[in-house]
């Protein structure tokens, strides 16, 4: 699952060579993890209970399916803060599409994905074509979602029928070992996305000029790749996950939110650099967007079975994100 | 007879109303290497762009191998068989070697979409392998040094069966051990029959490894020797021209002994080497060399802001430590630079406060509120005095000319107290009527006991406003030069000096 980090040339010292491989910030923000997890293991019992555990891996679904996407977008040097307000569009189409129109659930989940696709295009477009920066792009694309999001919903939630099942999507339980642990639906969706998010990084051409783009746009463009195009597929397929990332919430909530969903986009990018892909661009994997997710989830799980007040979690969480980002420019200045 | 690859005739190419290029022309044979020489402006970078498809010619024609072309961008250029390495090489230091050498082209699994990088990584060993280079192909690129970053742009191009090489300053940034590498490579591509486009400003160099030598002047094409049969000199000498300056105006050596400031033993890394100098009160100092060759850094150094490995600054006699531009302004140094848009200037804002911009803690009422009234006394003073054309000084700066807005900034500097003036390209980008005006308030400015330290690459310029002239190459100081002394000639001489004599003054 990860970019294959060749020898570099002799003159370096291998402790300089291994601290300047990419994996060693997917190696730090693991063993970050797993200090974590001991911390609050030895503080509280309660911790370890395979209930909680679950609680855990259920929280970062959601989270996770976003981060995916984004990772995508921070790779080539971009950003996306429409991700959130997007999800929550889709999901409120997807729950119109079943609920109110009375159409199949799997034409909801298509609808639902189309959604986040074509916000995603439009993002593409207006960065790649119009040449608007990303930031100020899907900015806007969040206002105007998030506006979409209300407008169709009629400021109300929208609730999916109890016995339609559609819940099941996030909280049914097709793996598990009776007794022992139960794996929500949700949670299996999460490493699914995780495990097609990173094939496609690392095995296709889609991944490959990911790459390109956040390395070195310019050499790219003269080598004769259409970076707009590609630019354009990167932000549609952060859109797809945004849009099953709705689905996945509100199958979980059974209803559509619509007053959901800003500020999911600051933990997806949170994850993504806690993980250690670079703002900057170029480099990055799934892995680490994975590790930096559960990095979240589990420190807000943690401080919370302590009980330390929501607004401290808060504080905790950023500072870890300004620590995680200043550790790895350190790394790599050295 | 060797086949002719490329030819060019008639090449003409402006930018914004500047000619680059005027009827060049230029030719390439197969298994040649063809040195392409001139000064900075020149325009052998241009012509050569406009072959790699970089620039759209506006007139002239291209044949390759006899055929009429079009070269409409870049990668049309390395399909035909053309291919520029840049000095800026044009590589993504992220991916592996073999990744960006066929990036664009990647060879593909059965299912669309998917990579087969199995074979990518092959196919990029043998290219290297056939060009004896024993790198591992999935090396990320970022982590190579520069000339084996050159190696994998060398082995890109081949990969397109370039037949055209171009290679831009391709020894700037390299060691003499690896530039000899570089000289065995560029053997065995001209073995292959590959025709190489060598431009370089390093005589000793073009000498050594070229056939043919073609000299360009001013947009213009000069001439092309066989490289055995033409001496450095006649090199240089073509390259500068003899042209006719006007009787050089007396130049009023009102310098007195009196030392105002002195560098001693400047260095950061290879960019500025042993720099020693001084600067006497009332003197005007030129510096010359060629683009890149240290004179911005120096400056940029002396008043802070850059970083350096080490440097000794005595300024009027008094030992003293410069953090940042705004000490050097505390001990009354200025710097002009080259760019006065993104550096000189508030193009937005009006000429008061642009004067004022450097010394705003002298306009603070008790209050510390700003003084405007003030602020516009002391800059319409500077408009009268400096012959500022602007019709008043609310006028924003963006709206005045070149040379007056150069005015603003010499203002700006004066406002502020400073009698160090560094003065970088004073006069790039301005007409010659308002050139003329700057040169006689530079005069003037030397004459009020000023030292002005004037950086340009122009020569006649140098020549005719300096009182001494200090010429760099490549981080180093290679010559000093009294005014009386000093030709056009002798400055390029120093200027292309790859080893030259440190310089102490």
């Amino acid at each position: 699952m990860s970019m294959q980090s060749g020898a570099i040339t002799s003159g370096t010292s291998y402790a300089n060579r291994i601290l300047k491989s990419e994996a060693i910030q997917r190696i730090l923000a693991f063993a970050a993890l797993l200090i974590i997890i001991v911390f609050f293991s030895l503080s509280s019992p309660n911790f370890l209970r395979t209930q909680n555990i679950e609680g855990i891996f259920l929280a970062t679904a959601v989270n996770g399916i976003l981060a995916v996407g984004v990772t995508f977008v921070i790779i080539t040097g971009g950003i996306d803060l429409s991700i959130g307000t997007v999800m929550t569009l889709a999901a409120v189409i997807t729950a119109k599409l079943v609920s109110e129109v009375g159409l199949p659930i799997p034409v909801g989940i298509l609808g639902g994905l189309l959604t986040g696709g074509v916000a995603g295009f439009i993002n593409g477009v207006v960065i790649a074509r119009m040449r608007v920066p990303p930031f100020v792009a899907t900015l806007g694309m969040l206002y105007v979602a998030k506006g979409l999001a209300l407008i169709l919903s009629n400021l109300a939630p929208i609730y999916f029928d109890r016995g339609s099942g559609f819940t099941n999507l996030a909280t049914g339980v097709i793996l598990q070992i009776p007794g022992v642990i139960e794996i929500p639906n949700a949670v299996l969706i999460m490493f699914g996305s995780a495990i097609v998010g990173s094939f496609i990084l690392v095995r296709t051409i889609l991944g490959r000029y990911t790459f390109a783009l956040g390395s070195n746009e310019e050499a790219a463009r003269i080598s004769g790749v259409n970076t707009a195009r590609w630019k354009i597929a990167v932000y549609t397929l952060a859109g797809v996950f945004s849009g099953l990332a709705g689905i996945v919430i509100a199958a979980r909530l059974n209803s559509a939110q619509p007053a959901l969903g800003q500020g999911y986009e600051l933990d997806a990018i949170a994850a993504v650099v806690i993980g250690g892909t670079s703002l900057s661009g170029g480099e990055g994997s799934i892995l680490g967007t994975v590790i930096g997710a559960f990095v979240i989830s589990v420190l807000t799980n943690g401080l919370r079975i302590m009980s330390v007040p929501q607004e401290w979690q808060m504080v905790v969480t950023g500072a870890i994100i300004i620590v995680a980002v200043f550790l790895d420019m350190i790394r790599r200045r050295t | 007879m060797t086949d002719i690859l490329v030819q060019m005739h008639g090449i003409d190419k402006s930018f914004d109303n500047v000619a680059a290029c005027v009827g060049c022309q230029f030719e390439l044979r197969a298994g040649e290497v063809h040195a392409l020489i001139g000064e900075n402006g020149a325009g052998k970078s241009t012509l050569m762009k406009i072959l790699a498809g970089v620039y759209r010619k506006d007139a002239g024609t291209i044949l390759f191998r006899g055929q009429e072309v079009d070269i409409p961008n870049p990668h049309a250029a390395q399909v035909l068989g053309i291919t520029m390495i840049h000095q800026e090489l044009n590589l993504m230091p992220h991916l592996t070697i073999a990744q960006n050498i066929f990036i664009g082209r990647e060879p593909r699994s059965a299912i669309p979409y998917l990579l087969d990088d199995a074979r990518l990584n092959q196919q990029a060993q043998e290219l290297l392998a056939s060009l004896h280079l024993n790198y591992n192909p999935k090396t990320r690129v970022g982590g190579l040094t520069v000339a084996r970053q050159q190696m994998v742009e060398i082995t890109k191009a081949l990969s397109y069966n370039s037949q055209v090489l171009i290679m831009d300053e391709p020894t700037a940034a390299l060691t003499e051990a690896e530039s000899e590498e570089l000289f065995h490579m560029i053997n065995r591509l001209r073995d292959k029959g590959i025709g190489i486009v060598y431009i370089s400003h390093r005589m000793e160099e073009i000498k050594r490894i070229a056939d043919r030598v073609t000299v360009m002047r001013d947009g213009q094409y000069i001439d092309t020797q066989p490289a055995a049969e033409i001496s450095i000199d006649r090199m240089i000498a073509l390259m500068v021209g003899r042209t006719i300056y006007e009787s050089k105006p007396e130049i009023p050596d009102h310098a007195s002994t009196d030392v105002v400031l002195e560098v001693r033993n400047l260095n950061r890394g290879r960019e500025l080497q042993n720099i020693n100098f001084t600067l006497k009160r009332g003197e005007i100092l030129g510096f010359a060399g060629l683009v890149g060759a240290g004179r911005t850094e120096v400056a940029r150094a002396i008043v802070g802001a850059d970083p350096v490995d080490s440097i000794e600054l005595i300024v009027k006699g008094q030992k003293v430590t410069i953090h940042s531009p705004k000490d050097a302004v505390k001990y009354g140094i200025g710097y002009l630079s080259e760019d006065r848009k993104p550096y000189g200037l508030i193009t937005g804002m009006d000429v008061a406060n642009n004067v004022g911009m450097a010394s705003l803690r002298k306009f603070l009422s008790a209050l510390g509120i700003v003084d405007d009234a003030q602020i516009n006394a002391v800059a319409q003073q500077h408009v009268e005095a400096l012959a500022i054309k602007t019709p008043s000084v609310k006028q924003k700066a963006r709206n005045l000319s070149g040379g007056n807005q150069q005015k603003v900034v010499i203002a700006k500097w004066l406002t502020a107290d400073t009698d160090i003036l560094i003065f970088d390209e004073p006069t790039r980008g301005i007409d010659v009527g308002a050139k003329s005006e700057i040169y006689k308030l530079l005069n003037e400015l030397a004459r009020q006991g000023k030292s002005i330290i004037m950086i340009s690459s122009e020569l006649p310029e140098i020549l005719r406003m300096s009182h001494r002239i200090l010429v760099m190459c490549e981080g180093r100081l290679t010559g000093e030069l009294s005014s009386s002394e000093a030709t056009q000639e002798k400055i390029m001489q120093y200027a292309t000096q790859r080893s030259g004599v440190v310089m102490a003054s």
